[in-house]
């Protein structure tokens, strides 16, 4: 049987979705409350410092970002072509494009924390 | 070679753009649909953060009056609207997406759907309680 690379595609956007799903709306809550200086001891640069120094911060940050980035990625490049975007190519490469980018600078900026 | 060989071809009068307009089912899809558009969106916004505090105390300090501004304020509560709804709808059809079986019989699908919206509060709890 020819081997395929696409379980590990589906598996990560299943995982992409997943996260996506559990995560970002308490997450843009929280981004929300900290918009509206619901409480100004929350989201202090000393706190979340050191939240991104730690490994473990560091995993789950990278984890959350990733997953539900190229989650995203996937299901716009879906979106664009259900509203009538034809050019599946210079779609794939802009949305791809942009999530490879944006992995590179969430993997800079973590070593660099 | 297709065109040719029938004389009276079958065209489908739809708009590739507007075709969801049609039916309400189709406008809900869409309506699912676009909501990867803000999480897309948000992606970049927690990627900005993230840079601002590699940069040090003063570019997160820009980073935060930057998301308190007006638009900051809006696009997080548009965020929060259309991620609850993104998962929400999600999580309903869970029974249909993943059906457990158990045995000869499948796990009802109230139990399946409730547990994917108990493990979402108690994941929320969690997010909220190390948020604020």
């Amino acid at each position: 049987m020819a081997k395929s690379n696409k379980p590990i595609f589906w598996g990560l956007f299943a995982a992409g979705g997943t996260v996506t799903a559990f995560v970002i709306p308490a997450l843009a809550l929280v981004t929300l409350f900290a918009a509206m200086r619901f409480n100004m001891d929350m989201f202090t640069y000393e706190a979340i410092h050191a939240f991104a120094a730690h490994w473990l911060g560091k995993l789950i940050i990278f984890g959350v970002i990733l997953l539900s980035l190229w989650h995203a990625a996937h299901r716009l490049r879906v979106t664009l072509h259900d509203f009538g975007v034809r050019a599946d190519t210079v779609v794939a490469y802009a949305v791809y494009g942009l999530a490879s980018l944006g992995t590179l600078m969430t993997i800079i900026y973590l070593l660099r924390i | 070679m297709g065109e040719e060989m029938s004389r009276k071809p079958y065209v489908r009068e739809v708009s590739k753009t507007t075709w969801f307009l049609r039916q309400p089912r189709y406008q809900r899809y869409m309506a699912r649909e676009v909501t990867c558009i803000f999480i897309f969106a948000y992606t970049f916004l927690l990627i900005c953060a993230l840079g601002s505090l590699a940069n040090g105390p003063d570019a997160f300090q820009g980073f935060l009056n930057a998301l308190r501004s007006p638009l900051g304020v809006l696009f997080n509560l548009a965020v929060l609207v259309v991620t609850a709804y993104h998962s929400a709808t999600w999580f309903n059809v869970t029974p249909q997406a993943m059906p457990i079986q158990r045995g000869e019989e499948f796990v009802p699908g109230n139990v399946i759907v409730g547990a994917h919206y108990g493990a979402w509060a108690v994941v929320s709890l969690i997010i909220l309680i190390w948020g604020i």
